[in-house]
């Protein structure tokens, strides 16, 4: 079943003459890494649920510069903005969706001074409205006496100031959030942003994913959800610190909503 | 011979303005050694935000207890020094509570500066007892050693002693309205509300000429303490009792998580994309110097980020929210603050010295380090705590700029994740033409 994704690319439907109504934005991790690549396809599992007309960029996607800008290389995130926006707006692009909180923040920020100048949601945001206009219907009591607690990403939450999407998300599969000491715009970085996921950390005491992970854990969760997919990889990372991946999982809003509709 | 008072009086507040207004214009002179800053929009929100955060203290609010504490120190420190127009009315005019006709709104007025006077004391050894007995956390990181820390403990005295003064006075005055001795006495009785300082009388002597003694000198005590307090705030953390609100006005506004595009930067690419373009044409004749791309040292950073590092209260908030230094790494966002501060201060000196800057073969960098500067996760937790609305994240973000661009000094794996998006359009070394293949797996 799960061959089953419904995914057309941009190229195929410019081909057919046709435009969709949404572009969805998949992400470096989301294409690449094995544990985001299922939040990808839990998401479009969602979207062939709810029948959103949208469509990829397929290998005509490239990374949005976010990294590169945020390690200092102005240079290069600029290179890569141009280029995506090329692509995009050679589309007709108008609204994008995407898993990413990166990429979500980029777009939605730093893209229209350079020419792209689109409405951006992100994943949780686009799940949220699917929900309210009954395109998606939960299936109740689902998550009855598990646990879960919700870690925001620091470019959805303090970057952008989206604290209640995801929780409403959560709250309509009638999960009882419990939250963690710092959350909205107290919470603490899993430790991956402003390019750290891709180098060793500085001299320290201990990981930055471990210090989150603790006070995730003190929650006594079942699940811990994130909304982002290098939140997700830095938690697990925590979890495993910890030994607890047998008794805690660590999945996104994404894939707790895909278990819990029809 | 009788107006010797008022004259040496009106000398040392000459001197104290004078001398403050002298520094505060070199301070205006070194926030403007920045680059231009484009802060003159949303003016609505720009106005609101002061009124909130500086006025209002609002983010102090977030940890309740030294917000209370400072709202009182803070209040009690404004309202008080409503005295002091009636001290420097008297003091160039050699009266005496000249402002008693106001009658009953006078003797509550004095009266609710007692309470408040002492509740600053109360809140001022409360503070100090939280840096040098309970030793808080927040204050004892690396760069809170030295000035930092007799800075602020400095200004806890004075305020203590400031408010001891004025308290002092007002029980000598009341025991010589008490006694009816001169022109202490006024024919309407007791002139003044002593709440606090009628509790203090017993301890003062019952001699007349020593009251008068105690009252005086309590009194110039009180005036020129204030003057000193001014004078030492240039030199010092408090300097955000002003700047707090011009830095709330220009501070950040939302979405945090936006960072501009390096202008600069802007004309290359579009250059470098633009196909009609001649990659090897000689640039236009008056282009000038380039312009350096990121921060390297004060005079590549856009003024807001000085006045950010003047504004500083040195609170370590900043710090206390950072990930990196919770857990341990050398980064404290204060840090980057104090440095940048302390960079602008030894140029000014140099310019002071010298008429102009004269390099000096010193930056930024020589205050902070690589590997400060490689450890920050751009969280923005630093500039969502800052009770004055600072943004070190982004001076962490320009000074990084130049490293990268201008030095090609970013660590080894940063060089293999810009390549990969080069060359793969992905930071990690996997084909652009796998990017779909998650849809069949
Ligand atoms: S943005 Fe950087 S300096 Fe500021 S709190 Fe986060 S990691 Fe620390
Ligand atoms: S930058 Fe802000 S939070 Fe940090 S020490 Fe200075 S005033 Fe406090």
């Amino acid at each position: 079943m799960s061959n089953e994704l419904k995914v057309r690319t941009m190229a195929e439907l410019a081909a057919e003459g046709k435009e969709p109504e949404i572009l969805f934005w998949v992400g470096c991790a989301g294409s690449f890494d094995d544990r985001a690549k299922k939040i990808t396809r839990a998401f479009v599992k969602l979207l062939n649920k709810a029948e959103v007309d949208f469509a990829v960029l397929g290998t005509e996607e490239s990374c949005t510069g976010d990294p590169a800008k945020r390690a200092g290389n102005e240079f290069l995130f600029q290179m890569q903005a141009m280029t995506n926006i090329e692509v995009m707006n050679g589309y007709n692009v108008k609204k994008i969706v995407t898993t990413c909180p990166h990429c979500y923040n980029t777009f939605k920020n730093e893209y229209p001074d350079l020419g792209g100048k689109y409405q951006v949601f992100h994943h949780t945001e686009l799940l949220r409205s699917l929900l309210e206009e009954g395109k998606l219907k939960v299936e109740g009591g689902k998550y009855d006496g598990v646990d879960i607690t919700y870690h925001d990403p620091c470019y959805l939450g303090r970057g952008n100031g989206q604290y209640e999407a995801p929780r409403e998300v959560l709250r309509q599969l009638e999960i009882d959030i419990k939250e963690m000491k710092h959350h909205k715009e107290n919470s603490v970085c899993c430790g991956a942003g402003g390019a750290q996921m891709f180098k060793e950390a500085e001299p320290q005491k201990e990981e930055i994913f471990v210090f989150r992970t603790r006070e995730a854990l003190e929650t006594q969760p079942k699940v811990i959800a994130t909304a982002c997919a290098f939140c997700n990889t830095m938690i697990t990372d925590g979890v495993k610190f910890f030994n607890k991946e047998q008794e805690v999982k660590v999945l996104d809003i994404a894939e707790l909503l895909e278990e819990g509709t029809k | 011979m009788q107006y010797i008072d008022n004259i040496i009086f009106v000398i040392l507040l000459g001197i104290g303005i004078g001398y403050f207004t002298y520094n505060i214009k070199k301070a205006i002179r070194n926030v403007k050694l920045g680059k231009p800053s484009n802060r003159n929009d949303r003016k609505d929100e720009r106005w609101k935000n002061m009124l909130l955060k500086a006025f209002g203290q609002q983010k102090m609010f977030k940890r309740p207890i030294p917000a209370l504490l400072h709202l009182v120190v803070y209040l009690g420190f404004i309202i008080i020094n409503i005295e002091v127009i009636e001290i420097i009315i008297d003091g160039i005019f050699g009266t005496h509570r000249v402002l008693h006709p106001l009658g009953k709104f006078y003797n509550f007025l004095i009266g609710a500066f007692e309470f408040l006077a002492a509740l600053v004391i109360v809140a001022v050894v409360i503070f100090w007892i939280r840096r040098n007995v309970l030793k808080l956390l927040r204050f004892q990181n690396p760069e809170m050693k030295g000035w930092p820390k007799k800075d602020a403990n400095i200004i806890l005295y004075f305020e203590m002693v400031l408010m001891s003064a004025f308290l002092i006075m007002n029980a000598a005055d009341y025991k010589l309205q008490l006694l009816k001795y001169g022109h202490y006495y006024f024919k309407e009785g007791i002139v003044g509300g002593f709440p606090i300082s009628s509790y203090l009388i017993s301890f003062l002597p019952d001699n007349v000429q020593s009251l008068v003694m105690i009252e005086r000198g309590a009194w110039w005590f009180h005036i020129i303490g204030i003057l000193i307090f001014l004078n030492y705030l240039y030199f010092s953390k408090h300097l955000h009792i002003l700047l707090a609100f011009p830095n709330t006005y220009y501070a950040k506004l939302p979405p945090l998580g936006k960072i501009d595009n390096l202008e600069s930067v802007k004309k290359e690419v579009q250059l470098m994309m633009d196909p009609n373009a001649d990659p090897y044409a000689a640039p236009p004749e008056d282009a000038g110097e380039p312009e350096r791309f990121g921060a390297k040292d004060i005079f590549d950073l856009e003024w807001v980020y000085l006045l950010n590092a003047y504004t500083c209260t040195e609170c370590g908030r900043c710090t206390d929210v950072c990930p990196a230094n919770q857990t341990g790494k050398k980064l404290s966002p204060r840090k980057i603050m104090m440095d940048v501060r302390d960079r602008m201060e030894e140029v000014g000196k140099n310019i002071d010295k010298n008429g102009k800057f004269v390099d000096d073969g010193k930056s930024l960098l020589d205050y902070i380090s690589k590997e400060e500067l490689w450890a920050c996760t751009t969280c923005n937790a630093c500039v969502e705590e800052c009770p004055v609305e600072n943004d070190p994240m982004d001076v962490i973000i320009q000074v990084r700029r130049y490293l990268v661009m201008e030095e090609s000094a970013a660590p080894s794996e940063l060089n293999m994740m810009f390549t990969n998006i080069e060359n793969n359009g992905a930071p990690w070394q996997y084909s652009q033409m796998d990017r779909l293949n998650w849809k069949d797996e």
